[in-house]
């Protein structure tokens, strides 16, 4: 029993570890998909914001300011992004993958001028994100040792489930989410109705790019502790692929996330008892999310407008 | 209307001056980087040049430039018939080591018989992977894009997992299958390459992707497939109405796309990598690949250029670190990621000449409307 509950504390424990970093990342493809803009440029905004959270919180050792730079670097991808492909029209594939190219090349550039090497200095404890409700279970229990294993985590890995509620809220209760939805759906009707859709979608790829930041800077600062090129290797697009899980709905994201995180938990745990190779463990999310979406989920509806450029007519 | 040709139309409608244009920016924007971190400008663009223009830099060029190219035509050929193929990735790796397999299980075969068996074998898995997705979508209605970057990460541990098996990995303690047999590689004998100062890797593989471009080029332009494929690219729901079977085509369009895929992992293998290592990260040729089919405009013989201008930035991205600025400092070959992804950043937004000749057009309309009025 003490055994069984310790391995579930660890996988509980991972599955919130692995789904922190996707789940800010797939919020922000919400913002940017339901707008009706594909961004296809996440992996790239996490880096940034990977490496600039790293770098902002070893310089000024506040993991805080790091955190919230690392989100502004993502913010600044994205601005990039929505001048292209809100503003001037451009293709949204192709812009993304420009900044896909440019997030990394130009941060592991900084890099290697800053620290002389693509790896960055790691961070201290008290540079890192702070774990939250250390020491508030009693561990002499079993069962206190189970919610410290599952609950002593990383605090940007609650604060991201705060956000998924915020999302949640400003898509269906609010007056900007019901405008954000109709851009993504029919931008034409909406201009009709007084909608800035340009100035709508701008903000909105802004917002997805803060959101990435903020994920990349929950990998390297508070699961690892020091930004490395491989430290964002495809997480941009498994949130991508959240999201079309959880066909574009904030709270369809979580599910896809926590699936995500889950299986990943599953791997960890596995990993380390029984002898099945690694290399096979690891495709578990990858099989178990084919399987989900072709047993329960299927087709998924995509924003009418999305990818589509929209061009105010007069 | 009679209008005279402005600035505008000539910029529209010249993709290639776009393509310049984007890639001088590129440079440019390189360079503006280097200074703001005090890096030297020409040193830097002095390297690149350099390694790249010698007889024995060019061969390299194109011993890095073939598996881009291919890789981009796989990719032009899926945009073409409207499908993102970012699961190009993928089918790479699978191609990658299915010729691996092949080229060391059955070493003893003849050069003639091994070489064509390997490269059906990658083109067989590249395939198989993209036929997967088609089915997924076209069975199930699942989302191409979602399921593609599913696979590509499934071909990724796949691929560790075989190049792990017993009497594949390598008996030593690399992290990688043992070398293919030499009848499997299709490089140059070294006599050749040394009597004529080329890079020891050099290999036939530039003649396949040669054949490639052409023969995408004939699928695509001269053949009734290549019709049905681009109909359904250009809109889904007038091919259907034509009578073309939309769902036949996304199979076809993903197989054919996935086989070239395939062959380009086989190409990397056969040609310059001898072996398949156990990555800790996806290497990107797929992804490249989007790269250079974007660059290329997707067009077969602009791919080809792309390709080869991406293996030059690889090949001289390389040399980059022996740089060095005065204060000691090494040039980041990340350069060459920058320079790319403003290239294409360019590419992307290029399109903004011919929204606006649109918008000029539009506006024009109104004006027509109440003057029939009036």
């Amino acid at each position: 029993m003490t055994d069984f509950l310790n391995t579930l504390g660890i996988m509980l424990y991972a599955t919130l570890i692995y789904t922190a970093p996707l789940l800010y990342a797939a919020l922000g493809s919400c913002f940017s998909e339901v707008s009706g803009v594909v961004n296809i440029g996440i992996e790239g905004m996490m880096t940034a914001g990977a490496f600039a959270g790293t770098v902002v919180a070893y310089f000024t050792g506040n993991p805080w300011v790091g955190f919230l730079c690392g989100g502004l670097a993502g913010a600044f991808f994205g601005m990039l992004h929505a001048i292209a492909t809100v503003r001037l029209g451009a293709d949204q594939t192709i812009a993304g993958t420009a900044i896909n190219m440019l997030g990394p090349g130009i941060v592991i550039m900084i890099g290697m001028v800053v620290f002389g090497s693509t790896d960055s200095a790691p961070l201290n404890a008290a540079q890192k994100i702070p774990k939250l409700f250390t020491g508030v279970f009693d561990t002499a229990t079993a069962f206190g040792r189970f919610m410290d294993n599952v609950f002593a985590t990383y605090a940007s890995t609650y604060l991201v489930f705060l956000v998924a509620l915020l999302v949640w809220f400003i898509f269906y209760k609010t007056r900007f989410g019901l405008r954000l939805r109709a851009c993504g759906e029919h931008p034409q009707a909406c201009e009709t109705l007084g909608i800035n859709v340009i100035r709508m979608r701008f903000l909105c790829v802004c917002i997805s790019g803060f959101l990435s930041g903020l994920g990349g800077a929950c990998v390297t600062m508070a699961i690892s502790t020091q930004f490395r090129p491989i430290s964002i290797v495809g997480q941009g697009f498994i949130a991508i692929a959240a999201v079309i899980f959880g066909k574009f709905r904030p709270q369809g994201a979580l599910i896809g996330c926590l699936l995500f995180g889950f299986c990943s938990g599953l791997k960890v745990v596995l990993g380390g008892s029984s002898g099945v190779n690694m290399q096979l463990l690891s495709m578990i999310p990858y099989v178990v999310t084919v399987i989900v979406l072709v047993l329960f989920v299927g087709k998924s509806h995509v924003p009418s407008a999305n990818g589509k450029p929209y061009i105010k007519s007069k | 209307m009679t209008k005279k040709k402005g600035l505008l139309d000539f910029l529209s409608e010249n993709k290639f001056i776009h393509i310049l244009l984007s890639v001088v920016l590129g440079f440019l924007v390189g360079a503006i980087f280097l200074v703001a971190m005090g890096l030297p400008v020409g040193a830097a663009y002095g390297k690149l040049i350099d390694s790249v223009t010698s007889v024995s830099g060019f061969s390299n060029v194109i011993v890095y430039g073939v598996p881009y190219i291919v890789a981009g035509l796989s990719v032009a050929f899926s945009f073409k018939t409207g499908v993102f193929n970012i699961g190009a990735e993928g089918q790479f790796v699978m191609g990658s080591i299915a010729a691996a397999v092949v080229g060391i299980l059955c070493g003893g075969l003849p050069k003639w018989i091994l070489i064509p068996l390997c490269f059906l074998a990658a083109m067989a898995a590249g395939a198989i992977w993209g036929c997967i997705v088609a089915l997924l979508k076209t069975q199930r209605g699942i989302n191409e894009v979602l399921s593609m970057i599913m696979f590509n990460w499934i071909a990724f541990y796949l691929s560790n997992f075989i190049a792990g098996l017993p009497g594949i990995k390598n008996t030593g303690s690399t992290e990688a299958t043992q070398n293919i047999s030499d009848n499997a590689m299709l490089q140059l004998s070294k006599e050749f390459t040394k009597a004529h100062g080329l890079a020891n890797t050099s290999n036939w593989g530039i003649l396949v992707a040669i054949f490639v471009m052409l023969l995408v080029w004939f699928i695509i332009e001269k053949t009734t497939l290549g019709y049905e494929l681009k109909a359904v690219g250009s809109n889904k729901y007038a091919a259907e109405y034509g009578g073309i079977n939309v769902n036949r085509s996304i199979f076809v369009s993903l197989a054919i796309s996935g086989a070239l895929a395939g062959l380009a992992g086989a190409l990397l293998l056969m040609g310059r990598g001898k072996r398949v290592s156990i990555f800790s990260a996806q290497e990107g040729y797929g992804f490249a690949g989007i790269v250079v089919a974007l660059i290329g405009c997707s067009n077969p013989f602009g791919v080809f250029v792309a390709g080869l201008f991406y293996g030059a930035l690889m090949f001289g991205g390389s040399k980059l670190t022996l740089v060095k600025s005065a204060a000691g400092k090494s040039i980041p070959s990340q350069l060459t990621s920058v320079i790319i992804g403003t290239v294409v950043f360019f590419i992307s937004i290029s399109v903004i000449f011919r929204y606006i000749k649109y918008l000029k057009i539009r506006r024009h309309k109104p004006d027509a409307a109440s003057a029939a009025k009036g």
